[in-house]
């Protein structure tokens, strides 16, 4: 090229074009750019070698270390498995009540509940089982359903007011609207308030004991300790599903509730339900 | 002429009424009335004229096609505003989901604005920029007006039309769930047509260029043009549910359909971030800095490395999914090979500066792009590393993968861009220089400083829930749920918001400066240098 002169700064020639007053010099390719350049190629020659790479005809190239993720991730499996068979065997064997008195069995069955639960239960039962409005806490002492392990594992296993499962715990309150008039259900909203708050109309709350032994005390007891055989909730012990505020309880007993769960026997295995439950059960509250 | 256009545009006014009334859902409404206006409003324009004298045009050979550019100019910084604001708004949606406020369901939810906001930084902010810098210099360095003329309109108003058609769709809940390629079958082929429109003119300009070779930044222009056509086109192969309605349905499924959007979906920032914005700084740096560009050899070697390299990466993002392995291996083996390829393009900015670091001192436009090649190169590493299977399967799905991309597209794209602002604006418009070259200072501050935040709050919470993720006892159980590892990226959360905040501020500083500067100006025109006398003589 004609054109070509020398940079003053650098030194170096130029290639002779200059496009809108750009010019280019003739720098040769920086020695270590080419080297690490040169060096991954190297590296990856290996590597594609080494692992599954190329597409043939019919699958692929293997690569010389016989490397698959599926493999890999199915004898990661397979180890545990074996390493666990033993208390697996153990655990579908136990029978559930007692389940606590062999503590490494109970040791192992926990530390898998609690990943089921973390993975399945905790997006509405909370990552801690502290519960939200509508899902029970699974931390205290107050079962809807029973807190003994069968019970516990029935309710899992089965779910609440599903209709994929033919034993689902199952009990449907009435919707008092239709039924009571609104002087009577702020009445009755009253009583229940009464049960576990000082803060109460007592008058009122007198007017709703009646309406309440009436409607309400062949579910959840004369002294409305609930009833866990059909999941009628305890309304004397200031724990509340829904809440236990005149508003809200206004809400439940005008339209009633109807909290359904799935029924994860359809879901996980047997030796998971196994698991979750002595999880549940031992998270403080079991019986 | 005028009663083709007058025919054309009734027709087009016609077809979207009665699309508007048999719509199959409200995004194909709302969009068929859009056209339905704006057909009308152009029908009557034509109509109007139609027989009038054509106006004496100022527009001649020997002046350069610059209107277009000055509007994309603008549009750029509009649709970065918009783009910024949208991207702030949602990182605090992430640290506060209460503001996804009930009253604005389900339009503005994250789910939503998310699209929004990579759509409008990628393809308004970052599109505009390129289709307006690539049209500056194709007609500098090759010497010659646009080819075309007029023509050059269309791509950018057609570009907005698609933009707008767009953003509205995925408000409106019309998308094809293709990252980055959410915009469904109608909108994507009218952007086809606009597409192929630029670049034709841009080759149109190359064809009858006076200068004996094609200067660099037009070579990664073209590839960046090429291949965007090319991916866009296969990405988005899908069949209609019904032409009166924007569901459509892809011709590829399950993990074939996977791959060919990360086909896609990389080379979007191969191609779109990557190529297109080299081809920016090839121009700007060495004209920004006075100097010439460093080594021709190197700018030889690495863009075609570039191109063959950068095809094959798409499977690193598919990395322990259904994908066969061999598909992995090729992605990851290629994607470390194009480190020193995508470094080139960051020696040759950097070195470019040779006898003239001196500016880093007294010159921000400078600063910007030295930092904006900084990020480059930082970005272009982290991509290689991030690629290997056994780093991808710590960093996969968390938001180191939101640091990494952000690092790239706000230090390297979005400081890129400003400073090519900062370049043209006085340029475009007649003034000797910005307003206010300390506003500018400012702003490389704000986005320096906002970047940082960001990254770094992002690496931090990205290797934490991986680390969460993966964590098991020793009997090979879970140890955290999902939810602990979001609520304990609260903290950074908001830092990442502020980060936005930020570099947000920054770019409203810009604005101010770009209106402060413009107000007032009349357009300049610049002559087209006699480029033949500059012409090489054959070798």
């Amino acid at each position: 090229m004609a054109d070509r002169k020398v940079d003053k700064e650098t030194g170096v020639e130029t290639t002779g074009h200059s496009w809108d007053g750009i010019e280019e010099l003739n720098n040769p390719l920086p020695r270590w750019w080419l080297w690490c350049l040169y060096l991954t190629m190297i590296w990856g020659l290996g590597y594609v070698i080494a692992y599954p790479a190329w597409p043939m005809v019919s699958g692929a190239t293997e690569g010389v270390l016989g490397w698959s993720t599926r493999a890999n991730v199915a004898r990661d499996i397979e180890e545990h498995e074996a390493k666990n068979a033993p208390l697996v065997t153990a655990l579908l064997g136990a029978e559930m009540d007692t389940l606590t008195d062999d503590a490494d069995l109970n040791r192992y069955a926990v530390a898998r509940g609690g990943a089921v639960f973390r993975a399945q239960c905790s997006q509405c039962h909370g990552s801690g089982a502290a519960g939200a409005k509508g899902y029970p806490n699974l931390l205290d002492n107050d079962w809807l359903w029973g807190g003994e392990m069968a019970q516990i594992a029935h309710t899992i296993r089965h779910g609440i007011r599903n209709d994929t499962d033919d034993d689902a715990r199952y009990s449907e309150m009435p919707a008092f609207g239709d039924i009571l008039e609104q002087e009577e259900i702020a009445a009755t909203v009253e009583y229940v308030i009464s049960l576990s708050s000082p803060d109460h109309d007592a008058a009122l709350a007198t007017t709703g004991s009646e309406l309440f032994a009436d409607n309400c005390s062949s579910c959840h007891g004369e002294a409305a300790m609930g009833d866990k055989d059909i999941g009628a909730p305890n309304l004397t012990d200031a724990i509340w599903l829904y809440g236990g505020d005149r508003e809200t309880l206004t809400y439940t007993i005008v339209n009633a509730r109807f909290g359904v769960m799935p029924a994860w026997g359809q879901r996980l295995s047997e030796e998971d339900v196994r698991a979750v439950s002595a999880y549940v059960h031992g998270l403080g509250g079991g019986e | 002429m005028d009663y083709v256009k007058i025919i054309l545009l009734g027709l087009i006014t016609v077809i979207a009424a009665i699309a508007s009334s048999w719509a199959r859902d409200l995004a194909y409404q709302v969009h068929a009335l859009l056209i339905m206006v704006i057909s009308f409003v152009m029908f009557i324009y034509v109509l109007r004229n139609t027989g009038e004298p054509a106006k004496a045009t100022m527009e001649h050979d020997g002046i350069y096609f610059d209107g277009v550019i000055r509007a994309g100019v603008i549009a750029t910084a509009f649709w970065g505003i918009a783009g910024f604001l949208v991207g702030t708004f949602i990182a605090f949606q992430l640290a506060f989901p209460e503001l996804n406020f009930e009253w604005g369901q389900p339009f503005t939810n994250f789910g939503r604005l998310r699209p929004l906001h990579t759509s409008a930084v990628i393809f308004a902010f970052g599109g505009n920029a390129l289709i307006a810098t690539s049209l500056y210099v194709v007609q500098r360095t090759s010497g010659v007006r646009l080819w075309g003329g007029n023509t050059a309109w269309f791509v950018f108003w057609g570009y907005q039309l698609f933009i707008v058609l767009a953003a509205t769709g995925y408000l409106l809940g019309s998308t094809q769930s293709k990252e980055y390629a959410e915009p469904e079958w109608y909108v994507d082929i009218w952007l086809t047509i606009v597409w192929v429109t630029y670049l034709i003119i841009y080759m149109g300009t190359i064809f009858k260029r006076k200068e004996k070779h094609i200067y660099v930044a037009n070579w990664f222009f073209l590839a960046f043009i090429v291949t965007v056509a090319m991916l866009h086109v296969v990405n988005n192969l899908s069949i209609p549910v019904s032409i009166w309605g924007s569901k459509s349905v892809q011709v590829f499924s399950g993990v074939q359909d996977a791959m060919t959007q990360w086909w896609y979906g990389h080379n979007a920032v191969g191609f779109f971030l990557t190529a297109g914005f080299l081809g920016m700084m090839y121009y700007f740096v060495p004209k920004q800095a006075g100097r010439p560009v460093y080594s021709y050899k190197l700018s030889i070697i690495h863009f075609w490395a570039l191109i063959f390299l950068y095809i094959w990466a798409g499977p690193h993002h598919l990395h322990y999914t259904a994908l066969p392995d061999w598909a992995a291996t090729l992605g990851m083996v290629m994607s470390i090979i194009l480190w020193m390829p995508s470094w080139g393009g960051m020696i040759n900015g950097l070195m470019t500066l040779q006898g003239a670091w001196d500016k880093l001192r007294t010159d921000p436009i400078m600063r910007m792009f030295v930092l904006s090649l900084g990020f480059y190169g930082m970005s272009t590493f982290e991509g290689p590393m991030m690629s290997i299977r056994a780093v991808n399967s710590l960093s996969h799905y968390t938001d180191w993968t939101i640091g990494h991309v952000h690092s790239g597209a706000l230090g390297w794209n979005g400081m890129i861009t400003f400073a090519c602002i900062y370049f043209l604006t006085p340029r475009l418009w007649g003034r000797a220089r910005m307003y206010s070259m300390s506003a500018i200072n400012w702003h490389f501050w704000l986005a320096t400083l906002g970047i940082v935040l960001y990254a770094s709050s992002m690496w931090v919470t990205g290797i934490m829930e991986g680390l969460m993720w993966r964590e098991v006892d020793d009997q090979g159980f879970l140890v955290n749920s999902f939810a602990d590892t979001v609520s304990a990226k609260f903290p950074m959360y908001v830092v990442r918001g502020l980060g936005g905040v930020l570099f947000l501020s920054g770019a409203l500083v810009m604005v101010w400066n770009m209106f402060m500067t413009i107000r007032g100006a009349t357009p300049a025109t610049a002559a087209v240098p006699n480029a033949t006398a500059n012409a090489t003589p054959a070798e």
